[in-house]
């Protein structure tokens, strides 16, 4: 069941983001881009990581994307249908390069299932936690202690682009 | 169990999140292929969550975070382009100053 849903949404997410590169309308682009988020975010449900999958949904597909088409629709850029890819050598070099760069990662990453990625080492300790706290308060416990120093400065990190962004998008006088 | 599948989407989805960047000359579009990218890291990170341990969440927290705070940087630099050159085809401007 696990199997075939992971096939299920990794199919969907897959054709959906190369519909990103290849849709002509910017929006089109966007609502495909909200279905690879969809469907990454049903990846990460089968690999129990519940609250990120929700934050993904929420943030990601909800927020960001809102913003995107927020700009798009501000722009007026919802029918720019003239093809901006570019075409002949450019692209093969682009795909002869993109796909280089996969064939590295795999080669990398990708031993067949030999390696030591076979058995969930950790999954049992996660299983663990999440019984014990919650889907939340798995990731806020480690979140709160060991890695405060880091949300904090997240934080500043919003408030510095906050305001960056309203300097940059306010006209100019 | 998953995990090597997962990998493999999640390198898959970089490839072609970076192919976006390269062949795409709308800013908006090449903004949002680099979102994809960030989220194939983010995919990357939950599936070895499960063999390293509760840590790879966390980071993907701070990914989503600092996604969120880039997207709203660089939309604002969009609007700030389109303001000037009335167009966002990164092609028709080479000039980093207004």
């Amino acid at each position: 069941m696990t199997e075939v849903l992971f096939v299920l949404f990794g199919v969907i997410a897959v054709g959906s983001a190369v519909g990103v590169v290849m849709s002509r309308s910017p929006v089109g682009s966007l609502l495909f881009m909200v279905a690879t988020l969809a469907s990454v975010a049903g990846i990460y449900v089968l690999f129990e990581a519940h609250f990120l999958a929700a934050v993904q949904v929420m943030v990601y597909a909800g927020a960001i994307m809102v913003l995107f088409l927020f700009v798009i629709m501000l722009l007026n850029l919802g029918h720019a249908y003239q093809a901006d890819v570019k075409f002949g050598l450019w692209t093969l070099l682009s795909l002869a390069v993109t796909g280089l760069m996969a064939g590295i990662l795999l080669n990398r990453f990708w031993d067949g299932g030999r390696s030591g990625l076979v058995g969930d080492s950790a999954a049992a300790a996660i299983d663990a936690s999440i019984r014990e706290k919650g889907a939340v308060g798995a990731i806020a416990d480690p979140l709160f202690t060991d890695y405060v120093v880091a949300f904090e400065l997240t934080g500043l990190l919003l408030l510095v682009a906050i305001v960056a962004a309203v300097v940059l998008a306010k006209p100019r006088t | 169990m998953l995990t090597q599948p997962a990998v493999l989407l999640s390198v898959l989805l970089f490839a072609i999140g970076s192919l976006g960047v390269v062949i795409r000359r709308n800013a908006i579009i090449m903004f949002l292929c680099i979102e994809l990218q960030l989220n194939a890291v983010n995919l990357a990170f939950v599936a070895l969550s499960r063999h390293v341990g509760i840590e790879g969440q966390v980071f993907v927290f701070f990914v989503m975070t600092v996604a969120a705070a880039e997207a709203a940087v660089g939309l604002a630099i969009i609007i700030s382009v389109f303001r000037h050159f009335e167009t966002v085809n990164v092609d028709k401007f080479n000039l980093l100053k207004w």
